[in-house]
């Protein structure tokens, strides 16, 4: 007993110090959380200025949500964020591998890596609104092609699915591959050089050095890159937005998922917008679980696997 | 990963948050605002604030300009102190994406709650959605009646077409307004010449009387490189504001589409693919369409109200003084306007109904802001008057009398009908069918996406039904 009373408890100060992140994460999240699932089962919005409901429905806003075009927007949203992460990943590998590379002795490494990340620094709606201006049909890009005699006639970049996407995933991919690259060197800077000596040693060229030490050694930073970069796709809303005015011109095929709740905040429709927040919710959650799998592999090598099976053979 | 879930949530908290406040809005820190909640009553002290919301410093200029009991404005422009002591608060949020109308809605929600200085005492709303706040159900602008202003006497010379618009369904008038914004149209004088041989507004009038005989001059101006219009949204507002039926019948929950909107479709399909129009201008209000109005462009002539061709076309034309000069359009329309709103519950009915008449109904102070301001203002014998006196006329136009111009429109618009839908329908159908005259989607397929677009913006709507 009197031995128990000597022993000092510091934990009370642990919880003392994380106590403000939990009552605002408590009242700013986890509420307002709690409340976007609750109203998602009813009706209510605003008409003119008269509030309709709250009145209880039941599922129907996820029924009518899955009866409107929400799937082609979970598609234009796919497909903008693939444009851009697949030059994003590749040319992010791409310097990564160059930066670390000791026997490429590339001179300022420092300051490219700071360039490189710069663009991410650019609030995204103001990036938006420099790439509507220059590639406005009267916008100097277009003044540039015509004075060069690439064209004669302006061409009207964001009149087309193909331009307005292309723009948009080019613009995310400018704003993210200096994050990634810095990240992706990190996790190769992580990987232990005797690895690379050996290979060396035994006539290893770069490209089968690339393929097949560097890649899979960081393929859990790489999936959580991927993960990240898919939730932060799902969630793609500012670029688009302002590039298209909020109206995912032309036929909608640059409206997102974000951009389709925001349209149903325009009438403050807290029913439908939380029933859409709660569809995005459930595949957020599912993508975290995956990375939360992958990045906390307990089986790296496959032998646990291997033995468990061998095991169940036996058995059998 | 970490930091992803609690952005993730960050996301949801937003959504979510916004919704919290507007839920239950419980004004936390105006508990008691019972006392004197009947401003009606004339033998009420009146509170020492008046609260005016608005979208910009317009409507202060004009109260500055000529209400007599204005004192002094402090340097922000945020409060204006009255010869008796009593402050006008300017509460300003700008128009752009529906951000005055949320932070007004918020206010007239909680105004029961109040405490009578916090009251919203006065508002603005413009014709795309002067209906949402007269309506008589939502009672949030007070009938001007029971300010003791009798529409039929006291606002005998404004425009009936003004008056039409800030009453509700049973005619009760529930704002006014200073200005009114008959349209015409504007065009280049150099041009002019170049393809007519002539800059003369009366000989320039005929030949765009109307619509068919516009079409002719079209093909003319396109002879000789230039554009009529800048873009297919210069002529919405003409067939817009003239359709027959409202966008929706007061009760519904039906859309009609007016056949004046197929027409407005079908025309300007035409006129782009005949030349007439540019077609690197994708509607108003950007870049491409501001540029049109400068010296380098090919176009020969813009639609606009007084306040256009002031606070829009002059700050765009790059050139001389003079280039300009107006004439009658094709079609006699209306486009804007700012009604002035009693709200419901004021602390400062006096106030408030002085204001109201010195700025809206006393025919000097409105000849003097159209003098001023180049406003076109809601007096009929004024603006016959302004008509025949030159000391109206403007250097922009190169010395022209635009009233002589605006006078006659103005007596002939015959304003369309108006429901609390108009602003989305009116900005819904331009942007879905922009795709179709871009020809980036069919004719079936604009219906399709102006339906969907107007289904998320107003949940209420039902049907949408297309005329035969």
């Amino acid at each position: 007993m009197k031995q128990k009373n000597k022993k000092i408890d510091y934990s009370k100060w642990g919880y003392l110090f994380i106590l403000p992140f939990f009552a605002c994460f408590f009242i700013f999240s986890f509420i307002p959380l709690v409340d976007t699932i609750r109203y998602s089962f009813f009706e209510y919005y605003r008409s003119g200025i008269k509030e309709i409901g709250p009145n209880f429905i039941g599922m129907e806003n996820y029924a009518s949500l899955l009866g409107s075009d929400m799937l082609k927007y979970a598609g234009n949203t796919l497909i903008l964020w693939i444009i851009g992460f697949i030059p994003q990943i590749v040319i992010a590998l791409t310097l990564a591998e160059w930066f670390v590379d000791a026997r490429l002795k590339i001179h300022g490494t420092q300051f490219f890596k700071v360039v490189i990340y710069l663009p991410n620094l650019i609030m995204a709606s103001a990036f938006a609104m420099l790439f509507f201006t220059m590639f406005s049909t009267n916008g100097p890009i277009n003044s540039i092609l015509m004075s060069i005699g690439l064209t004669s006639q302006p061409i009207d970049f964001l009149g087309t699915a193909f331009g307005t996407r292309s723009l948009v995933g080019f613009m995310n991919f400018l704003m993210w591959f200096g994050n990634s690259t810095i990240m992706l060197m990190a996790a190769i800077m992580g990987i232990s050089p005797d690895v690379f000596e050996a290979s060396e040693l035994d006539g290893c060229n770069s490209i089968q050095r690339f393929f097949y030490i560097t890649l899979p050694l960081i393929r859990p930073i790489l999936a959580y890159t991927l993960i990240t970069s898919i939730i932060g796709g799902l969630q793609m809303f500012d670029v688009p937005q302002i590039l298209t005015n909020g109206q995912g011109t032309p036929d909608r095929t640059s409206m997102t998922l974000i951009m389709f709740l925001n349209s149903h905040l325009k009438s403050r429709n807290y029913g439908m917008a939380g029933a859409l927040s709660v569809y995005l919710f459930i595949v957020s959650g599912i993508l975290c679980f995956i990375v939360y799998r992958m990045t906390n592999n307990e089986d790296p090598d496959g032998s646990k696997a291997a033995a468990k099976k061998a095991k169940k053979q036996r058995r059998g | 990963m970490k930091k992803r879930v609690v952005s993730i949530l960050l996301i949801m908290a937003m959504a979510a948050g916004s919704l919290a406040g507007c839920g239950n809005s419980s004004g936390s820190d105006s508990g008691s605002g019972s006392g004197s909640d009947s401003g009606a009553a004339a033998d009420v002290e009146e509170g020492k604030v008046i609260n005016i919301y608005s979208w910009n410093d317009e409507f202060r200029q004009r109260v500055e300009a000529v209400y007599p009991e204005v004192k002094e404005t402090s340097s922000d422009g945020t409060v204006t102190t009255l010869n008796d002591g009593t402050e006008i608060h300017w509460i300003i949020n700008p128009n752009q994406d529906g951000v005055y109308q949320q932070k007004l809605d918020e206010a007239l929600m909680k105004q029961a709650d109040a405490a009578p200085d916090d009251k919203v005492d006065l508002f603005l709303s413009e014709t795309d959605y002067v209906n949402k706040y007269t309506d008589a159900e939502a009672d949030v602008a007070m009938p001007l009646s029971d300010l003791g202003i009798d529409p039929d006497t006291d606002l005998a010379d404004q425009y009936s077409f003004t008056k039409v618009t800030a009453s509700d369904t049973e005619g009760v008038q529930r704002g006014s307004t200073w200005q009114c914004c008959p349209g015409l149209l504007v065009y280049r004088r150099d041009i002019a010449k170049e393809v007519f041989g002539t800059d003369d507004p009366v000989e320039i009038g005929e030949k765009v009387k109307d619509w068919d005989t516009i079409k002719d001059t079209a093909e003319e101006l396109k002879a000789k490189g230039y554009y009529t219009f800048s873009s297919y949204a210069d002529t919405f507002r003409l067939y817009g504001n003239s359709i027959d039926e409202s966008w929706v019948s007061p009760g519904e929950s039906t859309i009609k589409v007016d056949q004046k909107i197929i027409d407005w479709v079908n025309d300007s399909k035409e006129w782009l693919d005949a030349g007439y129009l540019d077609k690197n201008v994708k509607g108003q209000w950007n870049d491409d369409w501001n540029k049109a109005m400068g010296s380098a462009s090919k176009v020969f002539a813009f639609l606009f109200p007084a306040w256009g061709i002031d606070f829009t076309l002059k700050p765009n034309w790059d050139g001389e003084d003079g280039a300009w000069a107006v004439t009658n359009p094709p079609q006699e329309y209306n486009w804007g306007g700012s009604y002035l709103h009693a709200c419901t519950g004021t602390d400062n009915p006096e106030h408030v109904k002085e204001i109201i008449l010195a700025v809206t109904v006393n025919k000097d102070n409105l000849l003097k802001i159209s003098k001023d301001y180049a406003d076109f203002t809601n007096t009929t014998s004024g603006m016959q008057e302004a008509a025949k006196d030159d000391s109206f006329s403007s250097e922009f136009l190169g010395g022209q009398n635009p009233f002589e111009y605006f006078a006659p429109v103005a007596e002939n618009i015959e304003i369309a009908p108006l429901s609390a839908y108009d602003q989305g329908c009116v900005e819904l159908i331009q942007n879905a069918f922009s795709d179709y005259l871009q020809g980036n989607v069919d004719y079936d397929k604009a219906k399709t996406n102006f339906e969907t677009a107007v289904k998320e913006r107003y949940p209420d709507i039902t049907e949408i039904q297309w005329p035969e």
